[in-house]
């Protein structure tokens, strides 16, 4: 039986901060910082809103659009560098709003923008294990985050918060995973250590040696072992830490802007970490059509990639999309703050007794 | 009048590409430069008695210090228990390095000696490689109080353009015209021409300086082969003469020069290596310089006598320091396109002169090259060196 996503949802928090208005405060040149970064605005959770309930709104709006019962969900893996618990899993709060607790097994994953697609793939190995022994019917991955950057630092231009759910399992399959491999090496290139407020970064070093080299070699092998060239894809859809990277590998690898544009979302709303490839995906997903052929490969800093190659199925064609907003939903409703705003939002402002 | 009792030539020369090395470690580059050398010299590594090394920062960047004995290890001289030296003047330091080289060829006490520099600056992010570049300031007058080397030497550009009419364009200039030359050199980092709205437009550093007035960090080393002239005569059949080797110094701290719009180092050591050439300034045919920052270059060619006191921007911008004008200054890029790990700078520079003065820089040969010279600074000039080479 042939398994892959069932269902999906996306949820981008409204706020929005622009590269000028960060600028502004830093004394640089925030509009050409946005060029440069192919960014035109980033997205800002609201004072309410962190990675768990990022994470509840996208697996909601997932289920909104199937007739599952959250109950047969038998897995729920939540990846994220920005979970609220150091120890308390995510996975449980949303097993338990979204009603799949308790009869389920869930956990946190981290592994830096990449670990909701190493849920992806945690998940997809539980249903196709799946028999009577071990009945997996359902399982769920989700990457969410509210990444930051520390005031001032370039990462402040692009990180940025949402979340993404897929339902993975073998009925109602309206994307098949067919192939889902990965590439993995100590990379060095981003890390937040234990009790540490803000990631560092190797500048420059986070992009050959890591980004560029990791994407590359999962692509390729996706790709050989599938017998497939750049041109047998109908869209293509990669990590975006920024607006640039993604077209540069995507050019890189022989994929066509045309192939490209759909998945890129990261201009739009910034780099939502654990989310940034899989919004691209879901953007696909609202457009594909039976028969279209996906190559994602998201990365995590550390570092390492996961390639899919995807294969939409005729069950497209029934899917409720219109049960949850689309991903260009998501980025149209979008409300403007100014700098303070963010600070105060972010919770970087001293309050009394504090 | 000062002389050498033994004349020294250069017999080898290496170098690696600068730029961001991450897979390779500071042994590496050391390696591949210092062994290039020794090829190129064409001798057998029992034939040299010492080595030296400049390095301005391995202790900051890496941990590490007793750098010359691991380059000697690596490069296989250790076997002899030959001399190792590492010398430290900040990213004057291989400049330096090559001058007590000659000091002690020239002495007696030896022959043969490979002299290197090297420094691995991408270990380390920007902003903490800044700290340590400005370690090369006055810690207790200058980056005490926030001074990194570039607001240094913004202070001496704001200067001299008040003083002379500088003009930002004409800094640009600088920038453009060496990235122009990086252009055609193999191993500079940046093998790019860029255009003047690009210098202009660029993010400030320190004002009126940019992100392209200004070198970048790199990994990288160079390594020459230097030794007396008897045996460079003996197994060297286009050996390149050192005629002049001079060394200047001035107060750490720039608030306590008496003029901020000229380095008092550099015209002391070109005034002493001029008068051991017995040559002087219109004699040069091709010249390094120290381009750190953009206003560096310009200071350079003033202080080094190429132009007037004042008359180093309008040259500039008039093209009399490109390749084909009046004296081309920094063929390999300099510092801003070839790239700067520090120590290794000063090597690189005698590098290219050397191989101007053997005709092979292909398309940006100097044309009739005889005499080179390289000039060297330690910061904002604490310690300057110029070497003047000629070609026998």
């Amino acid at each position: 039986m042939d398994s892959g996503i069932v269902s999906y949802g996306v949820y981008v928090p409204r706020y929005r901060i622009y590269p000028r208005d960060i600028g502004k405060v830093w004394g640089q040149n925030g509009e050409a910082m946005g060029r440069s970064l192919n960014i035109i605005a980033k997205s800002v959770p609201a004072p309410d809103e962190d990675a768990a309930t990022i994470a509840v709104m996208a697996a909601r709006r997932a289920l909104k659009r199937v007739k599952v019962d959250p109950g047969e969900i038998g897995a729920i893996f939540v990846g994220s560098e920005s979970h609220p618990y150091a120890v308390k899993p995510t996975a449980s709060i949303v097993a338990e709003a979204i009603h799949a607790a308790p009869y389920l097994t869930a956990a946190d994953l981290e592994f830096a923008c990449k670990a909701g697609t190493a849920g992806m793939q945690a998940a997809l190995g539980l249903i196709n294990s799946s028999n009577r022994n071990i009945p997996m019917d359902y399982a769920m991955a989700i990457g969410s985050d509210t990444s930051q950057g520390a005031p001032g630092n370039a990462l402040e231009y692009s990180a940025s918060a949402g979340g993404v759910a897929f339902l993975l399992g073998h009925t109602g399959v309206i994307a098949e995973i067919v192939l889902t491999m990965s590439f993995t090496t100590d990379t060095p290139d981003f890390w937040r250590r234990e009790g540490m407020k803000y990631p560092s970064h190797g500048e420059r070093f986070t992009g050959k040696p890591a980004y560029f080299k990791h994407i590359q070699s999962s692509a390729e092998q996706i790709m050989n072992r599938m017998g497939t060239e750049a041109k047998d894809y109908d869209y293509a859809v990669f990590h975006q830490p920024n607006g640039k990277f993604p077209v540069t590998i995507g050019k890189k690898l022989g994929f066509s802007m045309e192939q490209i544009k759909d998945g890129l979302m990261t201009p739009f709303i910034g780099n939502t970490y654990s989310a940034s490839m899989m919004i691209g995906l879901a953007n696909i997903l609202d457009k594909a059509e039976p028969g279209d052929s996906i190559l994602a490969v998201s990365y995590g800093s550390g570092a390492g990639s996961d390639g899919f190659h995807i294969q939409v199925t005729d069950e497209i064609l029934e899917y409720d999309r219109s049960g949850s907003p689309l991903v260009e939903d998501e980025i149209k409703k979008e409300i403007p703050v100014d700098y303070a705003t963010y600070l105060k939002y972010r919770e970087k402002i001293k309050m009394e007794g504090e | 009048m000062k002389r050498l009792s033994r004349d020294v030539a250069v017999i080898g020369i290496g170098q690696t590409r600068f730029g961001e090395h991450w897979d390779l470690s500071f042994r590496e580059i050391g390696i591949q430069a210092g062994i290039k050398a020794i090829m190129d010299a064409g001798i057998d590594s029992s034939r040299i008695d010492a080595l030296y090394i400049g390095n301005m920062s391995a202790g900051l960047f890496l941990d590490q210090e007793h750098i010359a004995s691991i380059i000697a290890e690596e490069i296989g001289l250790t076997d002899r228990q030959i001399p190792t030296t590492r010398v430290e003047a900040a990213d004057a330091s291989g400049g330096l390095a090559l001058k007590q080289a000659i000091l002690s060829i020239a002495s007696g006490l030896n022959d043969v000696v490979v002299v290197g520099g090297a420094e691995k600056m991408s270990d380390v992010t920007s902003d903490i490689a800044a700290g340590f570049i400005a370690a090369g300031a006055d810690q207790s007058w200058e980056a005490l109080f926030g001074a990194t080397m570039p607001s240094l030497y913004a202070i001496m550009a704001r200067r001299h353009m008040h003083e002379y009419g500088t003009t930002r364009e004409q800094l640009a200039h600088v920038s453009v015209k060496n990235h122009r030359h990086g252009a055609m050199n193999p191993f500079a980092q940046y093998q790019k021409e860029i255009g003047i709205e690009t210098v202009l437009k660029a993010g400030p550093v320190a004002e009126p300086l940019g992100l392209f007035d200004c070198a970048p960090m790199s990994d990288g080393a160079a390594a020459l082969v230097v030794c007396d002239m008897e045996t460079a005569n003996e197994i060297c059949d286009e050996p390149i003469r050192i005629i002049g080797t001079g060394q200047g110094s001035d107060t750490l701290s720039i608030s306590n020069r008496p003029s901020l719009t000229e380095l008092r180092s550099t015209k002391t050591a070109s005034r002493k290596a001029y008068e051991m050439a017995g040559i002087g300034p219109s004699d040069i045919d091709v010249a390094e310089v120290h381009d750190s920052y953009s206003i560096g270059e310009i200071l350079a060619i003033e202080d080094l006598g190429f132009f007037e006191k004042g008359d180093g921007g309008p040259a500039t911008e008039r093209g009399d320091t490109t390749l084909g004008g009046k004296i081309p200054i920094n063929t390999s890029g300099g510092l801003k396109a070839r790239g700067h790990p520090l120590g290794a700078t000063g090597i690189a520079q005698v590098n290219e002169i050397v191989l101007q003065l053997r005709g092979k820089c292909d398309s940006r040969q100097v044309k009739d090259a005889r005499i080179g010279l390289a000039q060297n600074v330690g910061g904002t000039g604490g310690t300057a060196v110029v070497h003047i080479l000629e070609v026998i």
